[in-house]
């Protein structure tokens, strides 16, 4: 006896369409027993984790400041897993994209125009696909790994990063300790409202607005997802893989390095050992929860970022444990998968079927 | 479905209003940059906290937020706790200075304290510890006790706090063996036990006897315990994970300073201060000298004593750095600016300063 996934003849793109809000409301039915077994009344627990954030205008801002990082590299990372790139490294092409675009205000403080915040921006954007340019050579010119490679010039940004703020771009005034100084007014992004929320959320609406045109109504969407299924087809269309990657790892390490520098000027306001707090590893998970699909990664992005300020809401408010956060992020992305995987497959019991298919 | 979300909406804001009625006592949050369990750091500040209820009891209500990354989310956090009505606010890591700086700025009704941080304002206020004087002790200790005249000293990061407790633990390390001698290993990282594991092992493995560490986990003990070494606890009294090869523990004790500044909020005496206290504050204990021969024990106990009444003070002159000037002349004593932005290391340690 043992179990099989055999692939559904066809799916139903109703319950297809549907799979994220019943995953959703699995969570929710779990997530309510969890709390109830921790003493808590549901009710209220999921109030606060899930709606409270959504009732004052400033956690509506910081819901905003959050999920922009995780939408602007999700998007990107879409196109490179949808054309078969697995750029794994989006963490370092952020982090490399807020290393150069701060070299303004860091080694010029008195470079202060109208022409500061647009100049760090573009420096963003092209450290950031620096950074995603080496995985593409390395694969194009040696066939490396991406996935290695990608993944491990993580490490080196974020090790140059220390090596910065705690060395050559420590804040002279700072007595020493690992901070870069503090930006200047003409090098941070400007707020959108009275509180957090900067230019930076505006840059992650484009995004996703211009990526949607290109994935679902243009040719080179067709190319990315042709490419990405059936690359010997691609090539008959005289579709060329290597510009594929180029373009793919390019535009999510620029998109990164948006992210990155927006992040740093919008929110941080100077370098500091940690820029991130995992938004580039994040950011796959919400480039699958939204189904590689500009859309859909508006919403998961939005919704990740909901869980991280839910799980401070309880522990605040609640008094839970910030353990309890991670167990419901995972429990949220262990139902979509599950629902995905048995809208698209059905299990089935017993012995391997005579002809061996094992898929 | 809208009509049941409003009638919820509606039940909810009730129970809010009722939470609000009872909000004339003192709401009092924290932030903490690791877990409540790590037994270091995060964990004493959190036995601060805990003090706190203890003593005010139904005068003050205590939230925290633990785990929370120095970097952009840090912000947000302390915004939100000062958003829900906290009135005193103690932000426990330096990497939170400049998000407390910020949120102090929007909200100047509320009272901030930032742990180990150089930035005031009228309603921030900075305090910190002055551990090195526990490490000058154990410093004396690892010499005295050391076969080989080499400790292995696991550092976290290059900032003048841990250089400052290196030059410390050194000096009173060759206050009686002057060639005694330190390896450090930087493991970049405040709380990582395989991490810290793997470097008291590496340094055991060379030649050190003795482990001396300025990051938060017990693993390091641990391992001196599995390997028949010694060593000191960090932050809290490690004593039940390494029972044989612990010699005593520089304990971070929040709970006299907390207490008092709760009172003060209470009794409206409150004001901006900038706190560096040490053994004489009882911010900094020793853990029982155990483990040990009399004699160094009762050096130790006296060494404490005389740090502690303000007799001896460990930074005394002379001392010379590393590149052989002198950073302070005979009798001296190293000031406070100076010891506050320590980037250097004194003469005699064998290691080369991150820069």
């Amino acid at each position: 006896m043992r179990l099989e996934l055999e692939k559904r003849a066809e799916r139903s793109s109703l319950m297809a369409l549907l799979s994220p809000v019943i995953a959703l409301a699995l969570t929710l039915v779990t997530g309510g027993i969890l709390f109830a077994a921790l003493g808590q009344n549901p009710v209220i627990a999921l109030y606060t984790f899930f709606i409270e954030p959504l009732t004052a205008s400033w956690s509506l801002q910081e819901l905003v400041v959050k999920a922009t990082p995780l939408i602007l590299i999700g998007v990107g990372l879409a196109v490179c897993y949808l054309s078969n790139n697995w750029n794994i490294g989006a963490e370092g092409q952020f982090t490399f994209g807020a290393i150069v675009g701060c070299v303004l205000p860091i080694m010029f403080p008195g470079f202060e125009s109208a022409l500061t915040l647009p100049l760090m921006l573009v420096m963003g954007v092209a450290g950031g696909m620096a950074w995603a340019a080496i995985p593409a050579f390395l694969k194009v010119r040696f066939g490396t790994n991406e996935i290695l490679t990608s993944l491990m010039l993580v490490y080196i940004a974020q090790l140059l990063l220390d090596w910065l703020v705690r060395g050559p771009w420590r804040d002279p005034d700072g007595f020493n300790f690992p901070e870069s100084r503090v930006f200047s007014e003409a090098a941070t992004l400007p707020a959108l409202a009275d509180g957090r929320m900067h230019l930076g959320a505006i840059f992650a609406i484009i995004a996703v607005l211009i990526m949607a045109v290109v994935l679902l109504k243009s040719l080179k969407g067709f190319e990315i997802r042709v490419l990405g299924q059936a690359p010997r087809a691609g090539r008959f269309a005289g579709f060329s893989q290597n510009r594929m990657v180029w373009f793919a790892f390019l535009l999510a390490g620029g998109l990164a390095g948006l992210a990155g520098i927006s992040e740093v000027s919008g929110s941080v306001n100077q370098l500091t050992p940690i820029v991130s707090p995992g938004y580039g590893f994040t950011a796959i998970i919400v480039a699958f929860l939204g189904r590689l699909n500009p859309i859909g990664i508006f919403f998961s992005g939005f919704l990740l970022a909901l869980s991280y300020l839910g799980g401070e809401a309880a522990q605040v408010g609640l008094g839970i444990s910030d353990k309890t956060t991670r167990v419901f992020q995972g429990m949220l992305l262990f139902y979509v998968l599950a629902c995905d995987t048995l809208i698209l497959y059905r299990v089935r019991f017993g012995r391997p079927s005579a002809t061996g298919r094992g898929n | 479905m809208k009509k049941v979300l409003g009638l919820a909406a509606v039940a909810l804001l009730g129970l809010g209003l009722v939470g609000a009625q009872a909000a004339d006592k003192l709401k009092i949050g924290f932030i903490y940059v690791g877990p409540i369990g790590d037994h270091g750091w995060s964990y004493q500040h959190n036995q601060g906290r805990i003090a706190i209820e203890e003593e005010f009891g139904d005068q003050v209500e205590t939230v925290y937020i633990e785990n929370v990354s120095e970097g952009p989310d840090a912000e947000r956090a302390i915004e939100r706790l000062a958003r829900d009505g906290a009135g005193l606010i103690f932000t426990t890591s330096f990497g939170f200075m400049n998000p407390t700086v910020k949120v102090a700025k929007k909200f100047p009704d509320v009272k901030f304290e930032h742990a180990t941080g150089y930035k005031r304002a009228d309603n921030l206020s900075t305090y910190s510890a002055r551990f090195y004087e526990g490490r000058y002790i154990i410093g004396q200790i690892a010499a005295k006790m050391s076969k080989s005249g080499t400790a292995g000293y696991i550092a976290s990061f290059p900032i003048p706090e841990v250089v400052r407790g290196i030059n410390s633990f050194m000096l009173g390390a060759q206050s009686v063996n002057p060639d005694f001698k330190v390896k450090v290993v930087w493991v970049n990282t405040w709380y990582d036990p395989g991490k810290e594991a793997d470097a008291a092992k590496a340094l055991l493995d060379q030649g050190a006897d003795v482990i001396a560490q300025h990051t938060d986990s017990p693993a390091p003990l641990q391992v001196a315990e599995e390997r028949g070494a010694i060593g000191f606890g960090q932050a809290s009294d490690m004593i039940n994970f390494a029972p044989k090869a612990q010699l005593t523990a520089i304990v971070d004790d929040w709970s006299v300073y907390y207490k008092g500044r709760v009172k003060a909020v209470l009794d409206g005496t409150w004001k901006s201060e900038d706190v560096w206290g040490g053994l004489a504050a009882e911010m900094v204990l020793m853990a029982p000298y155990t483990n040990l021969p009399e004699d160094v024990a009762k050096a130790a106990a006296e060494t404490q004593e005389k740090i502690r009444s303000g007799e001896f003070h460990p930074f005394t002159g002379p001392i010379f750095k590393q590149d052989g000037s002198q950073a302070v002349g005979e009798g001296e004593i190293l000031d406070d600016g100076t010891l506050l932005g320590m980037n250097w290391y004194i003469k005699g340690i064998d290691d080369k300063l991150p820069q």
